[in-house]
């Protein structure tokens, strides 16, 4: 599982400056097959997470925590993850965070990301609820709400950059990234079965590369 | 009747819960239905209100369930919502990741992940597509989520929180311009 310390090494975040040269790695970066993840760590993770996460780009948010900052998951854990998550019946942010949860650390993971999701939006929603009236004659409370949105939604464009740039790498990868978006993001044909065929096709690609591989 | 209650939100948000396949989106219109029409939940006012709440507050867009529960039962209600809503679908996602995760490293397993990968990407920028349609900021918007993600390539230590505060300004001041 090498290409685990290769996301390590490649960690951006506030870690960076204490984390050894790339030439160099400390033992904490290399003997890394299984990661120990503490309950609280994730916990803390998706609670915060959760109690910013506006406009329905939180996915993006979770990519950073859990992909770049911290190194838990691969780039293709994290975006099949995601397909997963989004195929399943649920909302997509709940769903990732019991994949998240489940992978690192199991049952008590995914219960410590789903009560970290929710229970900052749980007081929050209601306590919105109990001063909207209010809000709502506040000038431009609606734009500000759509520029956090929309900054949101730029969390989001990034993963979508990342996954383009690793589905490049390969002609299928590349034409099941292109064809999933155009047949579900522009001519809205059902997911279920956009996912059912181009999916297959997609998974029937890769299993021919690895055989060629072998 | 109100004995019901508890019973009765139950029984409406589970199938929901089961049903929401491509996310909370899919089943607003739903939901709207069975509270609204069907069970007098709420007013057809106070559901659309309920609706901006609950875009305008972090969490799922879906979590308007919850606000429906606490009208209906107060705080007990919000959480017989909240776990309606979300515990069933969560419990059949993990039963599938579990079944994913411990496969992992055969070669079944590897050509789903990466070929499963794309279509995750490709979904995300569908949702980005719909995020924008339905969000209703206009180009501005659109520009606004191009450059945040921009910014974040650039500078990948830069806090979500100071983004989300950059793209809230810069929102208001065109709509304060007139744009």
């Amino acid at each position: 599982m090498g290409r685990r310390v290769h996301c390590q090494t490649k960690a951006t975040g506030a870690d960076f400056a204490r984390s050894p040269i790339e030439s160099h790695p400390g033992p904490a970066a290399v003997n890394v097959p299984v990661q120990r993840v503490s309950v609280p760590a994730l916990f803390s993770v998706f609670f915060r997470i959760g109690l910013f996460s506006f406009g329905g780009g939180l996915s993006g948010w979770v990519y950073r925590e859990v992909v770049v900052q911290r190194g838990w998951l691969t780039e293709d854990e994290f975006l099949s993850g995601m397909a997963v998550s989004q195929i399943l019946p649920g909302a997509n942010i709940a769903n990732l965070g019991v994949y998240v949860g489940q992978k690192l650390i199991g049952p008590v993971g995914s219960a410590a990301a789903l009560l970290g999701l929710f229970s900052g939006p749980f007081f929050a929603v209601i306590g919105l609820a109990s001063v909207y009236h209010v809000v709502k004659t506040l000038p431009f409370a609606d734009a500000a709400l759509d520029g956090v949105a929309a900054s949101a939604i730029g969390l989001l464009l990034m993963v979508v950059a990342k996954g383009a740039q690793r589905a490049a790498r390969h002609l299928a990868t590349l034409a099941a990234f292109v064809a999933t978006f155009v047949a579900v993001g522009l001519l809205h044909w059902p997911l279920l079965a956009v996912v059912a065929v181009v999916g297959a096709l997609s998974v029937g690609a890769a299993w021919m590369r690895h055989s060629a591989d072998a | 009747m109100r004995d019901d209650l508890p019973l009765a939100l139950v029984l409406v948000f589970v199938p929901f819960s089961l049903a929401s396949i491509g996310g909370g989106t899919s089943i607003i219109a739903g939901i709207q239905h069975q509270a609204v029409d069907v069970h007098h939940w709420v007013t057809a006012r106070e559901f659309v209100d309920f609706f901006a709440i609950s875009r305008a507050a972090p969490g799922p867009g879906s979590m308007l369930t919850t606000l429906i529960g606490f009208h209906v039962w107060g705080w007990t209600g919000a959480l017989i919502a909240t776990l309606a809503l979300y515990l069933p679908s969560s419990l059949l996602c993990y039963g599938v990741v579990r079944v994913w995760n411990r496969h992992r490293g055969k070669r079944w397993h590897t050509a789903l992940e990466e070929g499963l990968a794309p279509v995750g990407g490709g979904l995300i920028l569908a949702g980005v597509a719909s995020l924008l349609r339905i969000g209703g900021g206009g180009p501005a918007s659109w520009a606004v989520a191009v450059g945040s993600a921009g910014m974040l390539w650039w500078l990948p230590r830069l806090h979500p929180l100071l983004m989300f505060a950059l793209g809230a300004a810069v929102l208001i001041a065109v709509r304060a311009a007139g744009l």
